[in-house]
């Protein structure tokens, strides 16, 4: 059976030149780098290339630090804590200003906080789906504010939200900024001399990178301290044996990423435009957010009648790999939080399916999904009990 | 079970082949008419349960021979996800044939237990519980219909999660049915709580009359006592081993206490069933109990009376 696989923010192929890459430091060059001898040594020279390539990749300064951590769920606990510690516990700015959509790894880390005597503070979204600067400013008390959290990209929607601006303005008034970047990277460009921001979250495998290895990137100065202690490993803030072998692959697989960029918004968009124009073809459909706000490879569409997750286990059927946050659908009984806070009717709310594309998708891969989805969205229609067509 | 979790996301890996069947191919979707009833002399109902915006909705039609008040045929139709699909198929299937009476007694552990392929491995996950729940309402909303009880009598039922439209009288039963433990369970098996999660405690952006932790601390409360009143009434077929857990639980939360402020104590040394259905415990006096004249008297009469009323009538003391 044809398989297809259009879950790409969720995690992506390991393209076949990062697996060619780190194959070396499993079973030659397999040292410790914090050896003194030569097993431990002859790997530095690699890890100085990976370093590189994602300074590079960012944009980093040489006097910034870019970490290897073991994900961005760990990159993202470190930032928030490293404030929590450093900054609320220890002075009157007791607030961290964050938006409804944040991953988990930021969201529910923030609630621990708030436990803790944090104050959270949910910047609301606009019609478009996104926190926009006019907000931030009106939200933005600095002499209370610790830290500003805002993610680069929504990894359900593809909404973009106004980093540069956001991080520059809060920046100005003597805030510091966070952004989890794990579904901008590889997508659009990402640039921390643009956007000033003092912390930038990174995970490789979204990025056709291995799994079990992320980044953080922290600029000189910024308030810090380390989540795992125990070691000297990465200038003491980060403990823990180096992952070589995925510290190698995440820098080529970033320096690859920030290559194809003009490939992702040419042809990869190009697909996603087909695909989503298909949809839209269809009757009762939509798209949440609009296309010019999106990273150029995320869909996230509503079929109006059809049960999420139920249009996932047809397409899985057909070896289709799509997604869905609704309630019927993963762990959680909640219905998907984006379209909730974006105001989307909420009988939509569980009609919602992401498919998110990669350089790797082919047009033929696009055209079967088509065919596909055609099909099983108009099965479940006729299954349906509250779907009568063109009810408004 | 605990590696499963470690691995995580085995949602659909833990359906049934049945579950997965019905979902690909329900064999009772569709509608029935005003005609197909005339053609088969029946009369027809049709009942909804669930609305879109909770995430699963269901409609069930039935044609009810009026004179048997058996159920001659039955469809569904769904919008819900796969479990709600194949509980929605099943459920159809087990109306038919049956009168309305026994089909209202049709529960969502049936729709289950029926769509298992083997009888002790549940054939849905527990959080796609609640998807078999609303098989169970929509019969209840099909009889109340059949049976002409006034749709606004329905709505006098008392709500406990508006969001879902779950009663209190579906979270009692799914409590005691399931033997549920925790809010996140209700959850999990009804939806309440799912969405605003005003209804699961105080402090929600709305305030309810009910709210989950009240009314499962309750549940849990009647369950216990009920549970402990069987206990009281085998006391005597129990064997050796379970008399003693209890005694002995009884004795060191109620009795060791009272003798205890008094400086003294006691154990249990041997306990004997008799064939005339009495239990014999024999005790020593431990402290100042030992050689303390109420000992023999006004103290042993009233661990034994203690005894008499709490557990078991046929209990005698004897000290040693």
């Amino acid at each position: 059976m044809q398989r297809v696989y259009l879950d790409n923010n969720a995690t992506t192929i390991v393209d076949p030149k990062v697996k060619e890459a780190m194959e070396v430091y499993f079973c030659q060059q397999y040292g410790n780098p914090n050896s003194l001898h030569e097993f431990g040594t002859e790997v530095h020279p690699a890890m100085r290339i990976a370093l590189d390539r994602l300074y590079a990749g960012i944009g980093a300064r040489d006097e910034d630090d870019v970490i290897v951590t073991s994900c961005a769920t760990e990159s993202n606990n470190t930032v928030l804590k490293a404030i929590y510690w450093e900054v609320i516990a220890k002075t009157q700015k007791k607030r961290i200003l964050t938006t409804p959509v944040e991953h988990p790894s930021v969201s529910q880390v923030c609630e621990f906080l708030q436990n803790q005597g944090a104050e959270i503070v949910e910047l609301p979204l606009n019609q478009d789906g996104i926190v926009d600067l006019e907000t931030l400013k009106a939200f933005l008390e600095p002499e209370k504010t610790a830290l500003v959290s805002i993610m680069w990209a929504n990894n359900e929607t593809g909404l973009i939200f106004p980093i540069k601006d956001m991080a520059t303005y809060t920046h100005s008034v003597g805030v510091l900024f966070h952004t989890d970047a794990v579904q901008a990277i590889g997508k659009i460009p990402v640039n921390v001399q643009e956007a000033p921001v003092d912390y930038l979250s990174f995970s490789a495998h979204k990025f056709h990178g291995p799994k079990g290895v992320g980044g953080l990137y922290i600029r000189k100065g910024a308030p810090f301290v380390p989540l795992l202690h125990g070691g000297e490993h990465m200038g003491g803030k980060r403990s823990g044996t180096i992952n070589v072998a995925g510290m190698v692959g995440m820098g080529l697989a970033m320096e690859l990423a920030n290559e194809a960029l003009p490939y992702e918004h040419t042809e990869v968009r190009r697909l996603r435009d087909k695909l989503e124009e298909a949809i839209l073809s269809l009757s009762d459909t939509m798209v949440i957010g609009k296309r010019e706000h999106r990273v150029p490879n995320t869909i996230l569409a509503s079929f109006r009648g059809v049960e999420g997750e139920a249009l996932i286990w047809d397409l899985n059927k057909y070896g289709i790999a799509a997604s869905t946050g609704s309630a019927c659908a993963s762990e959680s009984l909640e219905p998907n939080p984006v379209m909730v806070a974006i105001g989307v009717d909420r009988e939509l709310s569980h009609t919602a399916v992401r498919f998110s594309l990669s350089r790797f998708t082919t047009e033929k891969e696009i055209d079967y999904t088509i065919e596909v989805l055609t099909n099983s969205v108009k099965r479940l229609r006729e299954i349906s009990s509250t779907y009568t067509k063109k009810r408004r | 079970m605990a590696k499963n979790q470690l691995i995580g996301g085995a949602l659909w890996e833990n359906y049934s082949r049945k579950v997965a069947e019905r979902m690909d191919n329900p064999f009772y979707r569709g509608e029935l008419t005003e005609e197909d009833a005339k053609r088969m002399g029946g009369k027809l109902v049709i009942a909804d349960w669930g609305a879109e915006s909770c995430g699963d909705a269901v409609r069930l039609y039935w044609i009810v021979d009026p004179k048997t008040d058996t159920i001659l045929d039955a469809r569904f139709k769904s919008f819900g996800c796969g479990t709600a699909i194949a509980s929605s198929d099943m459920m159809a299937e087990l109306c038919i044939g049956k009168t309305v009476d026994e089909a209202v007694k049709i529960t969502n552990l049936d729709v289950e237990r029926a769509l298992r392929d083997a009888p002790d491995i549940p054939a849905v996950p527990s959080q796609k519980m609640h998807c078999s729940v609303m098989a169970y309402d929509v019969i209840k909303q099909a009889v109340a219909i059949y049976k002409g009880v006034d749709r606004e009598s329905l709505e006098e039922e008392e709500i406990v999660c508006e969001c879902a439209r779950v009663s209190l009288r579906t979270i009692r039963d799914v409590i005691r049915i399931n033997d549920l433990k925790t809010v996140e369970e209700i959850t999990q098996y009804t939806k309440a709580g799912a969405f605003c999660k005003s209804c699961i405690q105080p402090g929600g952006h709305e305030k309810r009359k009910y709210y989950l932790v009240d009314i499962l601390r309750e549940v849990r409360e009647e369950m216990v006592k009920e549970k402990t009143m069987t206990e009281e009434t085998k006391f005597s077929d129990m064997t050796i081993v379970q008399k003693h857990k209890i005694l002995e639980k009884i004795i060191d939360e109620e009795i060791r206490p009272m003798l205890a402020a008094d400086g003294g104590s006691l154990e249990i040394v041997d306990i004997q069933s008799t064939d005339n259905g009495k239990t014999l415990v024999y005790i020593r006096y431990l402290g100042a109990c030992n050689g303390c004249a109420s000992a023999m008297t006004g103290t042993l009469y009233a661990i034994q009376g203690y005894l008499n009323r709490k557990v078991d009538e046929n209990i005698v003391v004897y000290p040693i």
